[in-house]
């Protein structure tokens, strides 16, 4: 009788894919509830889900099907009520919140669909916002906000109020802010909910292009099937569950978590 | 994270400017109010303080303030010098005296402000017509009679009269002259109206004011007015005489008593307070330190008046509407910079530098509102410094910082419970 080979063993978290991507995030069993009693709404059932560095990972679904909430519990601003969030080895769903908060100022920048921007700053000071909270001194934090302004096309508005800027520039303003202080994982909230279609695209071209990097994964939380395309992976969404995912670069011999 | 919290707030400068003001509002009337408070109060004991030298006031047992005289008989002087520890021991007359004058001034309309004005205008009174500009102004003849607050003095030591650097024109000496008394300088004002001489310089009043004899009648006597003095407000605001004790005595209407205190002075080496207590004893007497005296002067006052619970209601007032104002502004301000607040904790900020950056927002309005307030306070007093409104400050300040800093964390704590309560979660709530 022909041996039986061995099984080739499965995928270890945290170890590199074959094209050198590293799985960034790492989530199991993930459970998130709202309300008691009779008002209990499940936001998340038994989520699974890998996101991958050098990658930008989307995650789409109808409204209310978890999505943001999901993204939320990564981010460490929400607490799950079961399951394990780790982020780079690190498991974000146990940490105390002081914890949290730290690792949240070091690791993770954030792009909300609302922007955010402090409307009494001007651009540069609202993207050095995070190099601020990790204890840089004003001018040298906006000295390096304005490099990065300038690097996404925006060196002309470093002075510029928010109420100055349109949409789409006040999005750069608030990717440049997500990536001043070159955080391992960027989450991104409906980044082009709030934008028309042509600079929604532009913002999208722009998170790939300057946000991707090897050492570094993008999630992005959005119901915008005119952007699916900028996606490397798509997790699809449905009443608190990751239903599929869609993986365009590792489609075969993946395991059900989107992990080869 | 300061430069942030700064920036934020002068950001929006209608609410910046809205709680500054509800703070400056709320230091300002309590200030006002509390100067005038205590201006009022101090001006109730102004006769105790000014008498300087005698460290002791003996008076009957039931006098209950300054202006409570219940004369004495005039033995009573002797008793208290031979008390041990009383050094010296000199009369003193208190008394309500009706001086009478004739005088002339130009003819115009009565003395008005704003408030007789519009009083005027509600009673239908319009103002009389003021002669027309370049017109020869006509004079009038004026008989006034005028209560005033008469002193008598002892004859031979002066005690109690006004300190030298506060007589202004004459001397101490000139009331040995017969029938002579000294004037306090705002009761000119009332003796003879309209003639500006409460506010005319030291120089304008040695030259005019004495150019003609200026005589008074009391009690059917003759006064001379022989010099000008200083004298505190009384809260009466009557005009202050002072004479000697036995001229005093000619100018009211004859009484078997007539003694209104006694100022006495303890012995170097005795203490004041034991000094009364001993007088107290041996004669029967009420005895107090000027210090005594005056708190319980001032204490009356309080009790027995309704003027601490008008003020005190007016300050409590400015602090209700101070807070009011700048607690609702301040709370706004924070719910609308909520998400924002939101977005700084998402990315990272902790609870304590949100919290330093809303008392640092509370400490920057709360010092502009403390500072202009009582900038507008003390500018207000300084105004008003010749005037009728008593206005006493000093100690107030502090009170006044404490409110406003009351205010102020008052206020930064219902932002500051919202801030550390809020969800980071919030930010992705489009």
């Amino acid at each position: 009788m022909p041996e039986i080979p061995e099984a080739p063993p499965r995928h270890s978290a945290f170890a590199p894919r074959s094209d050198g991507s590293k799985v960034a995030v790492r989530i199991r069993g993930l459970c998130k509830y709202f309300g008691v009693g009779d008002q209990r709404v499940v936001a998340l059932k038994e989520v699974d889900l890998d996101i991958f560095t050098a990658e930008m990972t989307l995650i789409v679904g109808p409204s209310g099907c978890g999505k943001t909430t999901l993204l939320s519990v990564v981010a460490g601003i929400l607490n799950p009520d079961a399951g394990v969030v780790e982020i780079f080895g690190s498991e974000v769903s146990s940490m105390r919140d002081r914890q949290k908060t730290r690792f949240r100022a070091r690791n993770i920048g954030f792009v909300f669909q609302q922007y955010n921007l402090l409307p009494a700053l001007t651009a540069a000071e609202n993207a050095a916002i995070p190099l601020v909270i990790a204890g840089w001194r004003k001018n040298p934090a906006v000295g390096r906000a304005k490099e990065i302004l300038a690097s996404l096309g925006m060196g002309k508005k470093v002075d510029s109020l928010p109420s100055q800027l349109s949409g789409g520039q006040q999005q750069r303003v608030a990717i440049a802010r997500a990536l001043s202080h070159d955080p391992k994982l960027l989450v991104c909230d409906e980044p082009t909910a709030a934008l028309d279609h042509e600079t929604g695209l532009t913002v999208m071209e722009l998170l790939r292009d300057v946000a991707v990097k090897p050492d570094r994964a993008v999630a992005v939380v959005t119901h915008d099937n005119r952007v699916f395309h900028f996606g490397d992976r798509i997790a699809h969404m449905d009443d608190g569950k990751v239903i599929e995912i869609e993986d365009k670069q590792h489609d075969s011999g993946q395991d059900e978590y989107g992990a080869r | 994270m300061y430069w942030i919290a700064l920036k934020m707030l002068v950001g929006d400068r209608a609410k910046f400017l809205g709680i500054v003001t509800g703070l400056t509002f709320a230091a300002l009337l309590i200030i006002q109010q509390g100067s005038i408070f205590c201006g009022l109060m101090l001006r109730t004991a102004a006769q105790i303080t000014d008498i300087t030298g005698a460290d002791l006031w003996v008076m009957d047992p039931n006098v209950a303030f300054i202006d409570d005289v219940k004369p004495m008989l005039e033995s009573n002087l002797y008793r208290v010098r031979g008390v041990e520890g009383v050094e010296w021991a000199v009369p003193l007359y208190k008394g309500m005296a009706r001086a009478k004058l004739t005088t002339y001034r130009f003819r115009s309309g009565p003395r008005s402000n704003v408030f007789t004005s519009v009083l005027d205008w509600f009673s239908g009174q319009a103002e009389p017509a003021r002669p027309p500009a370049g017109s020869t102004p006509s004079v009038e003849r004026v008989d006034i009679i005028e209560q005033v607050i008469l002193l008598g003095l002892d004859d031979s030591s002066m005690v109690g009269a006004p300190p030298p650097a506060r007589i202004l024109v004459g001397s101490l000496a000139d009331l040995r002259k017969p029938d002579s008394i000294i004037v306090d300088r705002v009761g000119l004002r009332k003796l003879y109206p309209g003639q500006g001489w409460e506010s005319a310089s030291i120089e304008k009043l040695k030259a005019e004011f004495f150019r003609e004899t200026r005589e008074l009648e009391m009690n059917d006597r003759r006064a001379i007015i022989v010099g000008i003095c200083e004298a505190t407000r009384t809260f009466q605001s009557n005009p202050v005489v002072y004479t000697t004790y036995s001229r005093a005595k000619q100018y009211v209407p004859r009484e078997r008593k007539i003694l209104s205190f006694v100022l006495a002075k303890a012995e170097a080496d005795q203490s004041a307070i034991e000094v009364a207590e001993r007088i107290q004893g041996a004669t029967g007497l009420g005895a107090k330190t000027s210090e005594q005296f005056m708190w319980m002067t001032i204490k009356y006052f309080l009790l027995y008046t309704g003027i601490p619970i008008n003020f005190l209601t007016t300050v409590l007032l400015g602090f209700i509407v101070g807070t009011a104002i700048a607690g609702q502004t301040f709370y706004n301000f924070t719910i609308e910079n909520i998400k924002q607040f939101g977005a700084l904790k998402a990315m990272g900020a902790t609870n304590l530098s949100i919290i330093s950056m809303v008392l640092l927002q509370a400490a920057v309005v709360g010092v502009l509102g403390y500072g202009i307030g009582t900038g507008l306070g003390a500018l207000f007093g300084w105004s008003s410094r010749n005037g009728e409104l008593a206005f006493f400050t000093p100690w107030l300040l502090p009170v006044t910082g404490v409110a406003i800093i009351l205010i102020c964390v008052l206020a930064s704590l219902i932002s500051i419970q919202r801030v550390v309560r809020l969800e980071p979660a919030i930010v992705f709530r489009g």
